[in-house]
């Protein structure tokens, strides 16, 4: 089977066996943890193993396999017609010379990762892919994805982001969203009906309820679970089969659920609660929380694509026509606020919401170097958490690791400057 | 009781042995490669009865030595507060560090902001800037030409910055007029750095490069005020480790 999806094996071999050693580092070191997180680690221990051999076999089936990059593709329409919808590696410092022959050296790490993962051939969803769907998020992913285009062979799809919420915004947003049903529909050979439609909606919003759940779970003082292990959750979120990881968040919010009847957590009660917010966390990218939770904070929340931005809100499901399932489909995923919008208001009140409700004592902005917009709104981020009166640190940094000791050294500043620093 | 502080810095391990709250002894070595043994020597040969370990490296003796550790901005806060009580803004110029500081009145560190990834603007950035001049880095603020004929050195990456240095060079720009230049540049990125903090009286200058007279005099110029600068700036976050060691559970 490896064989037929066009990886350097050796390199592949390699790169496994880095994240096995920084996965034991980072994850399997933690204290205390939920047994729950054992169906989580074996993913990650099979993330290019099982699951790949699941997809093949859905390929058999003549199941199609969608892969992503962003919250805003309608997960539905690829359910509704019978697809597997797969996010795409983009959370490593991987292939990044290989990628900077096509793009800038100051490209963002995420971008230069996808390239850089399909063009060391490390990548094996991508390759299994029958479509790619991009979308016009930050000129960066737009532009990338012609290149992107020539590199797959021709198996780039991207979905227009309008740049304005307002009402032309919403209706080009609708059409894009049609367009991509009817996409899904010419590659699979299958029409999407209401019916199957209904199905596909109700295992996606079960997904986010559950995730949900889980964030909900973090407002706890001790958190039940670390911001490690809820990052990975929802990384995991991403590839996994949703049915199956549905059930599997569950189980683990049941024995969460537990855990905090029972007064028992992660970090002692009373450590330093941070909320992160900004630039998406793609897997294994850990770097942030493992700096932050290491010194002694627990991370409470994700305002992320990764995170918040990908569950928030759920999909109204009572929709009778095909027709008003488009309209109601594009409607929620115009609610996901991404600084690629301007104005881009509505994440500062999110940012609030979710402080209050996870009852987090700071917020580090974090923003992958060269993200321009995240870059940028950490300006409006930082002066709203001044009025509502909550420490700021901003971050900007990429996925290598010769900044660790520079940013280590500014979130413990902050951690004392909350005051709850751990060492002294 | 004698209480230490020190401070592992990128270029420099700095120790302070301070006894009833006051700084008593000063010690400063190379980090070079070996930070632990040079630090293991330097504890060897002056032993307090409480320890406090700050710097880039602290956590080098928290694994190895069992030694609690503060920030190295939480330490410059507290040394520089000791030394000058109307302390509330904090420029601290260090090996691979900058890093700019707001204090309240109490001294309790308000905001901060520091360097990105790169040594640009670091002390690192004026070491290598010095030796592509041919200068002792000692030296180099002594070397600053008032008439620069407004050369500018506009790379603030030290690669960069470093060819442009070069090509200054082979077009016959005058080494002093250079350095001129070098030294404005990294004022530059210092100021940018404040811009995001409130500054306010008195503005203390830290970390190895305050003793650069040059870069003294450009910091007064663009702020407009005085900047005061403590016999032995290099030490202010090993004394501040020292007092915090005091104050230990």
């Amino acid at each position: 089977m490896w064989k037929g999806l066009d990886l350097n094996l050796e390199a592949h071999d390699g790169l496994l066996g880095v994240l096995s050693d920084a996965y034991k580092g980072i994850y399997l070191a933690q204290e205390n943890r939920p047994e729950g997180m054992k169906y989580f680690d074996f993913v990650i221990s099979e993330v290019h193993g099982l699951r790949i051999e699941e997809i093949v076999e859905a390929k058999k089936e003549k199941r199609k396999v969608i892969g992503t990059f962003c919250v805003y593709v309608p997960e539905e329409l690829i359910l509704a017609v019978d697809g597997v919808c797969i996010g795409l590696c983009a959370g490593a410092d991987v292939g990044s010379d290989e990628a900077e022959k096509y793009v800038p050296r100051n490209t963002c790490a995420l971008i230069k990762a996808f390239m850089g993962f399909k063009l060391a051939g490390l990548c094996p969803y991508v390759n299994t892919a029958d479509l790619i769907v991009g979308e016009t998020t930050c000129d960066g992913k737009k532009k990338a994805y012609e290149l992107f285009d020539e590199i797959t062979k021709g198996k780039m799809y991207v979905m227009e982001m309008p740049n304005k919420k307002g009402e032309d915004g919403k209706l080009l947003w609708k059409n894009e969203v049609k367009r991509f049903a009817e996409k899904l529909e010419s590659i699979s050979g299958k029409k999407i009906t209401l019916e199957k439609l209904k199905e596909a909606s109700k295992i996606v919003n079960d997904k986010r309820k559950a995730l949900q759940r889980l964030s909900l779970l973090r407002a706890n003082d001790p958190s039940p679970i670390s911001g490690l292990d809820a990052l990975l959750i929802n990384q995991v979120a991403f590839y996994d089969d949703p049915l199956r990881f549905t059930a599997k968040v569950n189980e683990l919010c049941d024995e969460l659920e537990a855990r905090v009847k029972a007064g028992a957590g992660v970090t002692a009660k009373g450590s330093a609660r941070i909320l992160v917010s900004g630039s998406p966390m793609a897997i294994p990218n850990w770097k942030l929380h493992a700096i932050a939770e290491g010194s002694g904070a627990t991370i409470v929340g994700e305002e992320s694509c990764v995170g918040e931005r990908n569950f928030r809100s759920l999909l109204d499901d009572n929709f009778s026509s095909l027709e008003e399932a488009v309209q109601k489909i594009a409607e929620r995923y115009m609610t996901i606020n991404c600084a690629c919008f301007t104005p881009n208001d509505e994440r500062l009140s999110d940012i609030e919401d979710l402080a209050k409700k996870l009852k987090a004592d700071g917020i580090i902005h974090y923003a992958i170097q060269f993200c321009t917009p995240y870059m940028i709104e950490a300006y409006k981020v930082k002066k709203h958490a001044d009025k509502i009166g909550l420490p700021f640190l901003r971050i900007e940094t990429d996925y290598s690791m010769e900044d660790m000791g520079q940013l280590k050294t500014r979130v413990e500043a902050f951690l004392e400057l909350i005051g709850k620093g751990v060492h002294a | 009781m004698k209480t230490g502080g020190i401070d592992i810095g990128s270029r420099y391990i700095k120790y302070v042995i301070a006894e009833d709250n006051l700084p008593v002894a000063f010690y400063k070595e190379e980090t070079g490669t070996g930070p632990l043994e040079v630090c293991k020597r330097l504890l060897d040969s002056d032993q307090p009865d409480r320890i406090l370990a700050t710097g880039y490296g602290r956590h080098l003796l928290e694994v190895h030595g069992n030694v609690q550790t503060i920030t190295e901005i939480k330490a410059v806060a507290r040394g520089a507060k000791e030394m000058y009580p109307g302390c509330r803004t904090i420029v601290d110029i260090g090996g691979q560090d900058t890093k700019v500081i707001s204090l309240n009145e109490q001294g309790a560190v308000l905001n901060f902001e520091m360097n990105d990834r790169c040594a640009a603007g670091t002390g690192k950035f004026i070491e290598i800037m010095a030796r592509s001049l041919g200068f002792e880095l000692q030296d180099f603020g002594y070397h600053c030409s008032t008439d620069d004929a407004g050369l500018t050195i506009n790379s603030m990456c030290t690669v960069f910055a470093e060819s442009e240095v070069i090509s200054l060079i082979a077009k016959g720009a005058e080494r002093e007029a250079i350095a001129s230049a070098i030294h404005r540049s990294i004022m530059n990125r210092v100021i940018s750095l404040m811009k995001r903090i409130d500054i306010k009286d008195d503005i203390i200058f830290a970390g190895g490069c305050a003793q650069n007279p040059w870069l003294k005099g450009l910091l007064e110029e663009r702020l407009q005020r005085p900047a005061y600068i403590y016999e032995k700036p290099d030490m202010l976050s090993a004394i501040g480790a020292a007092l915090y060691a005091g104050q230990m559970n």
